[in-house]
């Protein structure tokens, strides 16, 4: 296995322009369990690309070359008291993996975490890539504003593209003040319908829900948890919680969250902390219409009666992640019927390679959209040197 | 004017009218097919009126397979395409030419559903934005981006051009309100991106398509966010001795936590002509000013406004205006909504659109005045401050062709020196044919390159709205 890793954006393209095989494309290694296995004999990594290239609090933004890590990133934007919005998950404690999380990859892989349902992924945040495409040319897109429809938005093809459109170079982020306090409101006790139902209304209130997850029985504690976090100035915290405590009397008096309790229950619905083991359990991960999402696990239930089935919800419904055993397809017949029906999709985000190889790890896509993205992934990457079928079959 | 090339029309497509008229007639047998040349004069130009062309035929299909089947046609007969919503772009992005078919979605303008729980609604793309807003008004939600033109405009046109508002501070603009589309490819065949869940599967192609000006195919549906109702929005008018503080003040109300729901700035000479137009009570003797808008309780809205005004009295705020009302408020935001029209009674001027880091603000603002002074040019300045969406208004007088050639010389240096400070073309507007030629400013030869082989995915002939946003010498390299 060779090993690149380019000092340079210029190195990177010579590299790329004179590969005559396959390369994955990493930036710390954390997330290596994501996608379809692909064999390549060259990894092209992103490690030495590292440096913040523009802060400007100010103006709310934030450019780094792409193996810069996260945590660099993070601990900057707080010292001056402003933060991603969009809450990467990090990979680590699910993968069981090391190595630093890079602010590349969260751009590549489009990694959000619960404050999504509220303000949007990463790829609503980014807002200007560099990068290197399979010619091994240099490109660039977008920019430093947050206004910007100039040509077309190679930024959003590149967010979530998992590399197969480019090697990322640089990415530029914006960015927000974080809120001067936060609380959470816990409900105890409801079923998980009941729990859907009142995190779709709350989501419908104008008191600004950031974060709103539905912990099930004997996930994360004994008791059944419905989390509803609300950010901003103190005296608003308390006049919101009132409201929505009044709101929804009928599902009981919740506990109110405050401080590092809070901030470490967010992080373990972030980072899904609850399914991560054990460890040889797959985990899949449902993007649903909200209110489905109660309906679509119950379906998966029947369907899968007898398997050891464990649930956590996010996004107030949209985002459900499964973790249960890998026998057989790990679910993936029931799970795709019962997400199809309710017009979501599924991700093994979790598996063995043996498993991920004989399960479509991705949603598979109608004939007319699949045609659209080998075309795209060719008009980007010719030869086929990317990641290449590591999020589509032979693309 | 003149400056801008519209290629001619291909002799061998006008040859073929009757033909192509009668495929249509087919497909449309009724009087959603216009080729009568007076019923399509209106046709032949958008807010961009400087430039015209009248349409070979004007199609106003009222359903995804109508669309489907005239494209079909079209793409087989190696027919352009022009596919136009309301006809407001300011870039000239529905502008046709003779040898092209212009399909409007006036005609399919319905809400399907509303789901409140999911947040969503599904609408026909000839919608106007307003009517989204509405439509879900009587529950408490509305569509957030808010384009000026929102009256008229269609979201099929803010999905072409990725149209923000004054309120994207905030919200976001078109692509972080989108959750869906179908979209008919150029050969007719149908494809649904998104849908109603958070995130689509795949590659992220509703965001390609979204501000990609009508080129990869025509949306007939969306799926947009619909957001809940703030309990209250209010303003606080401050006006300032100069731009820099005023910028200052923009800077440190962000580095205070504070993310209002829009910050306007407007220089003197706006403040000038919309005082005199709106009778907003603008004070006149300051260089800037902010208009300032939080939304909340009126506990929250007092509270955030005192902070707001704390800090603007640290950066020789000469002028404070609360709002204490509605009717105060609506005052307030008069004026600036009534910018365009009120330098229309003035003088003809065209609308610029373009990005700077607003960090960049009093610099650009001098150099602007620079750029048309220079030409003996006026301009007023409107601006969306906190996100550094500039909107320069060069005033001229359009019987004057000497004038008008300076106007769009002025425009394009003013665009340049938006580029050239690290910004953008254009904010929200689009590039259309108006800044076609600029893009080479922005962009070299290789991201070019990269933009049209995937345009080219979608549309192999270039068939759909030719002659826009891409320089006209635009070819893939070999």
């Amino acid at each position: 296995m060779t090993l690149h890793a380019p000092a340079s954006e210029e190195e990177a393209a010579a590299l790329i322009a004179s590969a005559t095989a396959p390369m994955r494309l990493e930036g710390g290694g954390t997330r290596a369990g994501l996608g379809r296995p692909i064999q390549t004999a060259a990894t092209l990594t992103s490690r030495r690309l590292t440096g913040i290239t523009l802060y400007e609090p100010a103006e709310m933004v934030i450019g780094a070359r792409s193996g810069t890590p996260l945590a660099e990133i993070e601990a900057t934007l707080a010292e001056r008291n402003q933060m991603l919005t969009f809450e990467p998950m990090d990979h680590r404690p699910l993968f069981a993996s090391d190595g630093e999380p890079t602010i590349g990859a969260v751009a590549a892989g489009n990694i959000s975490g619960p404050r999504r349902v509220f303000g949007g992924a990463a790829r609503d945040s980014l807002i200007g890539v560099r990068f290197v495409n399979g010619r091994g040319q240099v490109v660039k897109n977008g920019g430093r504003v947050m206004k910007n429809v100039t040509g077309l938005d190679l930024v959003k093809l590149q967010a979530g593209a998992c590399g197969t459109l480019g090697f990322l170079t640089e990415v530029i982020f914006k960015v927000l003040p974080r809120p001067a306090a936060v609380t959470t409101l816990a409900y105890a006790g409801l079923d998980e319908a009941r729990a859907v139902e009142l995190m779709c209304e709350a989501m419908g209130t104008p008191f600004e829900i950031t974060g709103a997850a539905h912990l099930p029985a004997g996930i994360g504690g004994e008791e059944a948890r419905t989390l509803l976090r609300l950010e901003g100035f103190p005296e608003q915290l308390d006049y919101r919680s009132g409201r929505l405590a009044d709101h929804f009397a009928v599902h009981g008096t919740p506990e109110r969250i405050e401080g590092e309790a809070g901030d470490a229950l967010w992080r373990s619905v972030r980072d899904v902390r609850p399914l991560v083991e054990p460890f040889d359990h797959a985990v899949w991960r449902l993007s649903l219409p909200p209110k489905t999402g109660a309906a679509t696990v119950a379906a998966i239930r029947q369907g899968l009666a007898g398997t050891d089935l464990r649930v956590l919800y996010d996004w107030s419904g949209g985002l459900v992640w499964l973790a249960l055993p890998e026998a057989n397809d790990a679910g993936a017949a029931a799970i795709r019927a019962a997400t199809r029906a309710a017009k979501g999709h599924a991700t093994l985000v979790r598996g063995s390679t043996e498993l991920r190889a004989r399960v479509a790890v991705f949603e598979p896509e109608a004939a007319a959209v699949a045609a659209l993205t080998r075309g795209v992934k060719a008009s980007f990457d010719p030869r086929g040197l990317l990641n290449p079928g590591l999020m589509h079959p032979g693309g | 004017m003149g400056a801008i090339t519209i290629p001619e029309p291909d002799p061998g497509i006008l040859a073929r009218r009757e033909r192509i008229v009668e495929g249509l007639r087919a497909i449309l047998p009724g009087e959603n097919l216009i080729t009568d040349p007076r019923e399509l004069a209106p046709y032949e130009t958008d807010g961009f009126t400087a430039y015209a062309r009248v349409p070979m035929a004007v199609v106003l299909p009222e359903t995804t397979d109508e669309v489907s089947r005239i494209l079909a046609f079209c793409s087989a007969e190696g027919v352009p395409v022009v596919p136009r919503g309301a006809g407001t772009s300011l870039a000239g992005g529905a502008i046709p030419r003779e040898d092209c078919v212009v399909l409007g979605v006036a005609k399919m303008s319905r809400v399907v559903a509303i789901d409140y729980a999911n947040r969503t609604a599904r609408v026909q793309s000839g919608i106007t934005n307003i009517a989204i807003s509405m439509a879900v008004a009587e529950e408490g939600f509305f569509y957030a981006p808010d384009p000026s033109s929102q009256l008229a405009c269609t979201i099929a046109g803010n999905i072409a051009m990725n149209s923000g508002g004054a309120h994207c501070l905030k919200y976001g603009v078109t692509t972080n309100n989108l959750l869906g589309v179908t979209l008919v490819l150029v050969d007719g065949t149908v494809v649904e991106l998104g849908g109603e869940q958070l995130d689509a599967p795949g590659l992220d192609l509703l965001g390609l398509v979204c501000g990609s000006e009508g080129q990869l195919g025509v949306v007939t549906e969306a799926i947009v966010r619909i957001l809940p109702l703030a309990e209250g929005a209010r303003p606080v008018l401050f006006g300032f001795p100069s731009s820099e503080a005023a910028g200052a003040c923009v800077a440190e109300i962000i580095a205070h936590g504070i993310v209002p729901v829009a910050i306007e700035f407007m220089d003197k000479p706006a403040i000038a002509i919309c005082e005199a137009f709106a009778k907003a009570g603008y004070p006149l003797d300051v260089e800037a000013m902010l208009i300032v808008e939080v939304e909340g309780s009126d506990e929250e809205m007092d509270a955030t406004l005192a902070r707001i005004i704390e800090i603007a009295r640290r950066h020789d705020v000469a002028t404070i205006k609360e709002s204490k009302s509605a009717t105060e408020t609506a005052q307030i935001w008069k004026g600036r909504k009534s910018a365009f029209g009120a330098t229309g009674r003035i003088a003809d001027y065209i609308c610029m659109d373009g990005t700077i880091p607003t960090g960049r603000l009093p610099e650009v603002l001098r150099r602007i005045s620079e750029i048309c002074e220079g030409r003996g040019l006026r301009v007023a300045n409107v601006f969306h401050a906190g996100d550094g969406n500039l909107h320069p208004l060069i005033l001229y007088n359009v019987n004057d062709p000497a004038d008008a050639l300076k106007a769009e010389e002025a425009g394009n240096d003013i665009l340049s020196l938006c580029v050239e400070v690290g910004g953008c073309l254009t904010g929200e507007h689009g590039v259309g044919i108006e800044k076609r030629d600029l893009m080479h400013r922005q962009f070299n030869a290789v991201d070019l390159d990269q933009q049209l082989r995937v345009r080219a995915v979608f549309d192999p002939q270039g068939l759909l709205n030719p002659g826009k946003v891409f320089p006209l010498d635009s070819r893939i390299a070999a």
